[in-house]
């Protein structure tokens, strides 16, 4: 494992990481990495992968509202970093002049 | 702290009133919590509630939900509507649930007092509750040392005396593994036996609530309450679903022989082996067993796992609740947010987890662990047709020091015994099996009895001959 794959996988895990975090991560991971690795020679029959006694598939229920208008608005909107009205407010993600 | 079963009886004779209760909870941590840090909040206001319930008892006597007026400490990771649940994480430090976990809305059906929200490692993952954001919770039979995790503070919040009982969850071991440091019963039922709703997700193959209590009569009284179908959980199951897992007189127990030789304190075998020959004097039979993917069980839990958590995690991006911090991009949102709110052990686990979900690994790690998954499975299910019940200390060694730790590979093995039981769904039940003596202090240690899926009440059966009856 190295500091750039480090950097790789902190990218893809949108988490930004300071020089010594990458550092210490890049030590850590290495040896997780190869004491998980005992799994990698395990071999079996992807059979076994099959739905065993218990596992359930496709629980659905039915598409109703089983709330009020409004019931829980003003209590999610309480918990939004930032609003406008009813609404969350976020980042411009489209730039036209980009 | 008398026990749920003790603190009903004296509510519904009017020797005891759950306002007096409260009372003296409140007290208590006002005392005691301030070195041993095991809540993270108390919910003074819901005093009411007491009184409320003191008034019903003068009234209806027994002729009350089976939990009213007994106070309960709840891990900070199941949703409580009103109350911050922080999971003790920064980037949930101010996060007011909007909703009741089903676990919650039912206990408060049956009468609960929830008392406050107690501390863990953040996310759950650990096993000392060192991982809090909010500073780490001490045992309180000997405050140099952890009270193990994650459930830390539920476990501590009991073995303090200040409630009866309290809920935590069980990922890998995290409500068994604080009850055997903090010589309690825990439990961790059948995956799908209690619903998950409300719960701040960790890995959602593997998570589970459960309780914490001083006895495995209590354990089933609170199993029995928060158990069953949810509409919410899809994945929970029917009382039939495993079909009849009989409750015997006596039974076959196994002992894993080869998967206990190695990385477990001496003292601990000594203790367990103890143990063991009192079930034998007792009519039980005793076999050895091998498990050999069992063994693997650790590696591929720390892939599984993380790979749930760096999906479930990603949730937490700054936008909808929680902390948000400030920057140019929406990327740089998501980046700054998740670096300032998230601790180095959640950190850790979401790269991890990203690692081996990337493409070119994933077939190599995530599907190897799946197979090592499925492989046990078929494993448990040929050892449970000669056995009854799996028999292995809870955790390799007692509570350890605060700081001890600090590899993190070194605090993962401590979850060697407790991680196979959530990779294979099957349930067990942790309760003390004798003492140890470090420093001069007796410290307790855990044993762990496992059942096949749906044995969950063969668990508590024997439980309450071999531990209550003693006790």
């Amino acid at each position: 494992m190295t500091k750039e794959e480090i950097q790789h996988l902190a990218t893809l895990a949108r988490i930004e990481l300071s020089d010594t975090e990458i550092e210490k991560f890049t030590t850590e991971m290495s040896a997780i990495l190869e004491y998980v690795g005992a799994v990698t020679d395990i071999v079996g029959d992807d059979a076994l992968l099959a739905p065993q006694v218990g596992a359930k598939h496709n629980v659905f229920r039915k598409d109703e509202v089983t709330n009020q208008t409004d019931e829980y608005t003003a209590a999610l909107l309480a918990e939004m970093p930032q609003t406008q009205g009813r609404f969350m407010v976020v980042k411009k993600i489209l730039n036209p002049d980009a | 702290m008398y026990t749920i079963a003790e603190l009903r009886t004296k509510y519904i004779s009017g020797e005891l009133t759950p306002t007096e209760v409260f009372d003296t909870a409140i007290a208590a941590i006002a005392a005691k919590d301030t070195e041993i840090h095991a809540f993270l909040a108390v919910f003074a206001d819901a005093r009411s509630e007491a009184e409320a319930a003191t008034a019903l008892y003068r009234e209806k006597g027994a002729d009350t939900p089976l939990l009213l007026g007994v106070p309960l400490a709840i891990k900070s990771n199941i949703l409580i509507k009103g109350r911050v649940a922080s999971a003790a994480s920064k980037i949930l430090e101010n996060y007011t649930a909007t909703y009741d976990a089903t676990v919650i809305a039912r206990l408060r059906a049956a009468g609960a007092i929830f008392i406050g929200a107690t501390n863990m490692d953040e996310f759950a993952m650990g096993g000392s509750t060192e991982n809090s954001a909010f500073g780490l919770t001490r045992n309180p039979l000997d405050p140099t040392r952890v009270p193990g995790g994650s459930s830390g503070g539920s476990a501590a919040a009991v073995a303090m005396g200040i409630v009866p009982a309290a809920m935590g969850t069980d990922t890998g071991g995290s409500i068994r593994q604080p009850a055997s440091y903090c010589g309690l019963v825990g439990f961790k039922p059948t995956y799908g036996a209690v619903s998950r709703f409300g719960l701040i997700a960790m890995g959602s193959s593997l998570d589970q609530a459960g309780p914490l209590t001083q006895t495995v009569a209590d354990a089933e009284l609170i199993h029995s309450i928060i158990s069953g179908v949810d509409g919410y959980d899809a994945t929970t199951i029917t009382p039939d679903t495993y079909g009849d897992i009989p409750t015997k007189e006596t039974y076959t127990f196994g002992i894993p022989r080869q998967f206990l030789a190695d990385g477990i304190d001496p003292d601990v075998l000594a203790t367990f082996n103890a143990h063991v020959e009192s079930l034998a004097a007792a009519g039980h039979k005793i076999v050895d067993i091998d498990l050999p993917i069992f063994e693997k069980g650790l590696a591929a839990y720390y892939i599984v796992m993380p790979a749930e958590v760096s999906s479930n995690l990603a949730r937490f991006d700054g936008m909808r609740y929680g902390l948000s911090a400030s920057g140019d991009t929406l990327l740089d949102v998501y980046q700054k947010t998740r670096a300032q709110g998230f601790g180095n052990e959640v950190k850790r686990r979401i790269l991890l987890g990203t690692y081996v979900l990337s493409s070119g690994y994933y077939d190599a790690f995530y599907g190897k662990a799946e197979l090592v998954r499925a492989k046990m499975r078929a494993e448990l299910r040929e050892v449970f047709k000669t056995v009854d019940i799996i028999l292995t200390p809870t955790a390799p060694t007692p509570a350890f020091k605060i700081g001890e730790q600090e590899d993190p590979l070194a605090m993962y093995r401590q979850d060697i015994f407790t991680v196979p039981v959530n990779l294979t769904g099957v349930p067990a039940l942790s309760f003390p099996m004798g003492t140890v003596i470090r420093e001069g202090i007796q410290l307790p240690v855990g044993v762990q009895y496992i059942a096949p899926h749906g044995g969950d009440a063969r668990l508590f059966s024997l439980g309450k001959k071999v531990y209550d009856e003693r006790r």
